[in-house]
């Protein structure tokens, strides 16, 4: 299979435009004529949804959520990068393009991640129109503040809830839409399978989750913006429903799944409490302007942290990396932290968790200019931990947040499966290795805004493949395969929870495939998964029926593709010999610094599935630079 | 500590439902309250019963899945606090915990302690958006927009739909959901053009609903996790006797019925 992205000729600055004038189009009397699918109602799913239906397409669009409205999108609090310029700090288009490429350790591609650029001056105009209510200044115009990874101030923001605000407007714009009958909602309603007919992707199977109904959907094309797969950790900081079913039942129909190893760490969580915990919550990383990270020099030190003199504490970060301190990337962060703590140096319960002190803070400014800019985060630290970082320091731990990988998207967002379109998260395209603050809003958005409008028209124009029946026998197999999946589980009748086994794969992933990797370890992993999953099939226990509201089962459909999943994330890691981005192979390090190797490994690394317990096969899209260097990123 | 749990079990939307109490043994003070009730859950699904059916994902405040009275109280009771975010810590060894589903016509149980909102998503669908499509936009600074106005507007943005404001007011209104949205859009320059329109179609879509009258208590406002004020309720009750005043009530207003966008399986 040769691998072609379909990147536009001409210059990087005119690839979009002269792409866009250039594919076909349906006229608008044909539009209603189509009927396309949409799989998720988060920002790249609603606002797909909301575009396409206005635009005149017969929309169907599925969430397992009980409204649209709650996706997790809504969870995003920082804000949304766009190159507006409007604080006259010397921002362009340009810019944003190579902070995203290099943020990404170049492993992007190119033309993607321009186009992206371009686009997020018009995402704003568009929230604006939709009533989103960024912060504003006095004047009236729009307010701007600064971000990770680059060095002028284009990220806008609705205090600490811009995702909330952004999946708002467009869950409002797609509710509009389903007024004028153009859009069909169906909520609690999980996707189980894809259907192909004559290797196009024409339908979809559904579960019903209230009345267990399995059915067939049928469509011209089907879009997935079903967001990323932190989820396979167990511990994260995704919603609960969050996971890799959708795009995992594509990839098990061919479509290939691109850089699953790339997965993105965040440093400033709040630390793990006990076997019982859920899920882990995000404090905004902004925390490390003002707090200094620390752990006791010595292990085993169980003294309180106030009790603690000076000599005897380690400020790890700014000790290491003298020129960036406390501020230094996300991924040194992270690791920094599982070092001191693999040597015995954590605090808190477990041992899991560094210090975050602001006591030098409130020394120097005060402790009423803190309340004033992080107040609302130590009221959260505050009600989860009962601890008041007023007086002691906090304590956080890094925890899975984002995956860069998901499934191969070539400019179109379209799969290899002609008719297959990924958005947001859920695809592989425009975050490379790592991705920056603040830019996963800006994709989403732009993906199911500005993108898919035009690129799902060129492909309904020119496929010769009509929408089929449900009669059709691939319906009927691929409907026969999920009740047969079904009554598996739930006759398999043993010893042990879902759950259990979630927790269980979610630790040896987090220990052998987490933020530090090797060879070693990731052997260790595939030897053990398929063990883990063969004891699933056996003992585990599901209770209730399938024709009923049943969240067990509901949740043991994902964790079994969550067991399938994890080996191909730990396959796709120990093909990649080098450390780029949120990829750590301890192997491949300089000076303790993560060593790229462009000779060998600038490619996206794209999967085929060849059936269970059966190596992939791995196809390579070659990464070409013809507009920006290569460079290795410094932090010293 | 050991507590013991009375909650809500309900087989379906068409069977009667009970209160059963279960035990559950040593709570960690750590844990929140969904975490208590997921160990509850394993334990149940490990003796072969039927676990306990709760609405939930972000667990962290802010998608509004999650939902539950717990002692009378929706979310728990504690200022600003959904349940998800609610923490073992406030209670104590012994404690009896009446567990209940939001109690409305408007929200009708479907298993448990989980509630179809669908109500909800038909109020925004009557008018709680900006008619604007994709794309055409005039640049976003063109309009300036004050900062009391856009932070007042934000104010009522920030509803995250729970329905708790529902299950707290003894008429089951649903004035303080409808209220925060017609404002935070009527507030706003872009929201302006359909105003009246808007105010109408969504009051006419949530009486179609079941929901009750306000009788001006406040107890939502109390009960609100993201404190949602009710001034925002006096605010729509302007903008609606303007709109009457203007001879909006003369259009028939834009409502669906309360089956037309539940989901029909087959889907055709």
């Amino acid at each position: 299979m040769k691998l072609d992205a379909k990147i536009p000729s001409g210059p990087l600055e005119q690839k979009w435009d002269k792409h866009r004038s250039e594919i076909k189009l349906i006229a608008p009397a044909n539009k209603r004529k189509y009927d396309i699918i949409i799989v998720g109602t988060g920002l790249a799913g609603a606002s797909a949804a909301a575009s396409l239906g206005e635009l005149g397409y017969n929309v169907k669009v599925f969430c397992f959520q009980d409204s649209a409205r709650r996706a997790h999108s809504i969870a995003a609090q920082g804000g949304i990068n766009a190159a507006k310029n409007y604080q006259n700090d010397g921002d362009t288009i340009y810019r944003l393009f190579y902070d995203t490429i290099k943020g990404g350790d170049f492993r992007s591609r190119e033309a993607n991640v321009f186009r992206l650029a371009q686009l997020s001056v018009n995402i704003i105009d568009q929230c604006v129109a939709q009533g989103v209510p960024f912060a504003r200044d006095y004047g009236g115009l729009l307010d701007n503040r600064s971000f990770g990874g680059s060095q002028v101030s284009r990220t806008f923001y609705a205090r600490g809830q811009t995702g909330q605000q952004l999946l708002l407007g467009s869950y409002q714009a797609m509710m509009r839409q389903v007024a004028q009958g153009r859009v069909k909602l169906y909520p609690r309603t999980d996707m189980l399978d894809l259907v192909l007919m004559n290797g196009q992707a024409k339908g979809i199977i559904v579960r019903d989750l209230v009345t267990g109904e399995i059915s067939s959907v049928a469509a011209d094309a089907v879009i997935l913006a079903t967001g990323g797969y932190s989820n396979v950790f167990f511990l994260s900081t995704n919603a609960k429903g969050c996971n890799v079913s959708a795009i995992y039942r594509a990839y098990k129909k061919g479509a290939l799944f691109a850089n699953p190893c790339f997965t993105q760490i965040h440093p400033t969580c709040i630390p793990v409490s006990g076997d019982y915990q859920s899920k882990l919550t995000l404090m905004s990383e902004s925390l490390r302007n003002d707090g200094r990270i620390w752990v006791p020099k010595n292990a085993g030190d169980t003294r309180h942290p106030n009790d603690i003199p000076e000599d005897e504490r380690d400020y790890f970060l700014e000790r290491k990396y003298p020129s960036y301190g406390n501020l230094a990337p996300r991924d040194i962060a992270s690791r920094s932290a599982k070092e001191v703590c693999d040597e015995g140096r954590g605090v808190g319960p477990g041992g899991r968790g560094v210090y975050l002190d602001f006591s030098d803070a409130i020394k120097r400014i005060g402790k009423d200019k803190i309340v004033e800019r992080y107040g609302n985060l130590f009221e959260m630290y505050e009600r989860i931990t009962g601890e008041n970082a007023y007086e002691q320091p906090m304590r956080i731990y890094p925890a899975p947040h984002y995956t860069m990988g998901g499934l191969w998207v070539d400019y179109n967002l379209m799969n290899n499966i002609p008719g297959l379109f990924v958005l947001g998260e859920a695809n592989f395209s425009d975050h490379g290795a790592n991705r920056l603050g603040a830019s996963a809003l800006m994709q989403g958005l732009a993906d199911g805004y500005f993108v898919i409008p035009y690129t799902i028209g060129n492909y309904l124009a020119t496929t010769k493949e009509p929408k089929p029946s449900i009669d059709n026998p691939e319906f009927k197999k691929a409907e026969e395969d999920v009740i047969n999946m079904i009554k598996k589980l739930l006759s398999a009748k043993g010893k042990r929870s879902a759950v259990s086994f979630h927790k269980e794969i979610g630790k040896l992933m987090w220990d052998n495939v987490g933020m530090a990797r090797s060879r070693q370890s990731l052997q260790t992993a595939l030897k053990r998964i398929p063990e883990i999953r063969e004891e699933f099939w056996r003992n585990v226990t599901v209770s209730g029926i399938n024709e009923t509201l049943n969240q067990d089962l509901e949740n043991t459909i994902r964790i079994a593709d969550f067991l399938e999943f994890a080996e191909l994330l730990a396959i796709d890691a120990l093909e990649r010999e080098e450390s780029c981005g949120g990829h750590f192979r301890v192997e491949y390090q300089e000076n303790g610094e993560a060593k790229r190797n462009d000779e060998q490994f600038a490619y996206v690394a794209a999967w085929e599935f060849q059936g269970l317990g059966k190596k992939p096969i791995l196809h390579k899209e070659p990464i070409v630079y013809e507009y920006v260097q290569m460079a290795t990123r410094s932090y010293k | 500590m050991n507590l013991t749990l009375k909650v809500w079990r309900q087989k379906d939307e068409n069977s009667r439902g009970y209160l059963e109490t279960i035990e559950a043994k040593d709570v960690n003070a750590q844990m929140s309250f969904l975490e208590m009730l997921d160990v509850v859950n394993e334990e149940l699904i490990l003796e072969g019963k039927e676990p306990i059916s709760f609405d939930s994902d972000c667990r962290e405040g802010i998608c509004g899945t999650c939902s539950c009275m717990i002692n009378g109280k929706p979310h728990g009771g504690y200022k600003g606090t959904t349940t998800c975010q609610l923490h073992m810590r406030h209670f104590k060894d012994g404690d009896t915990i009446v567990i209940e589903p939001w109690r409305s016509r408007a929200f009708p149980v479907i298993k448990d302690l989980i509630v179809d909102r669908g109500s909800f998503d038909r109020i925004i669908r009557a008018g709680g958006y900006i008619s604007v499509n994709t794309g055409g936009a005039q640049d976003a600074n063109c309009i300036p927009v004050s900062k009391e106005i856009a932070e007042t507007a934000m104010d009522a943005a920030a509803c995250i739909g729970c329905g708790a404001c529902v299950a707290s007011c003894k008429n089951g209104s649903a004035m303080l959901f409808v209220a925060a949205k017609v404002s935070h859009l009527n507030l706003l320059p872009q929201g302006k053009p359909e105003k009246d329109h808007r105010v109408m179609n969504m009051i006419a879509q949530m009486d179609l609903e079941g929901f009750g009258n306000c009788t001006n208590i406040g107890s939502c406002e109390a009960a609100c996790p993201k404190e949602i004020n009710v001034q925002f309720i006096a605010k729509m009750n302007r903008d609606y006797g303007l709109a009457i005043l203007k001879g909006e009530s003369r259009h028939k207003p834009d409502t669906v019925s309360i089956q037309a966008e539940l989901s029909d399986l087959p889907i055709d």
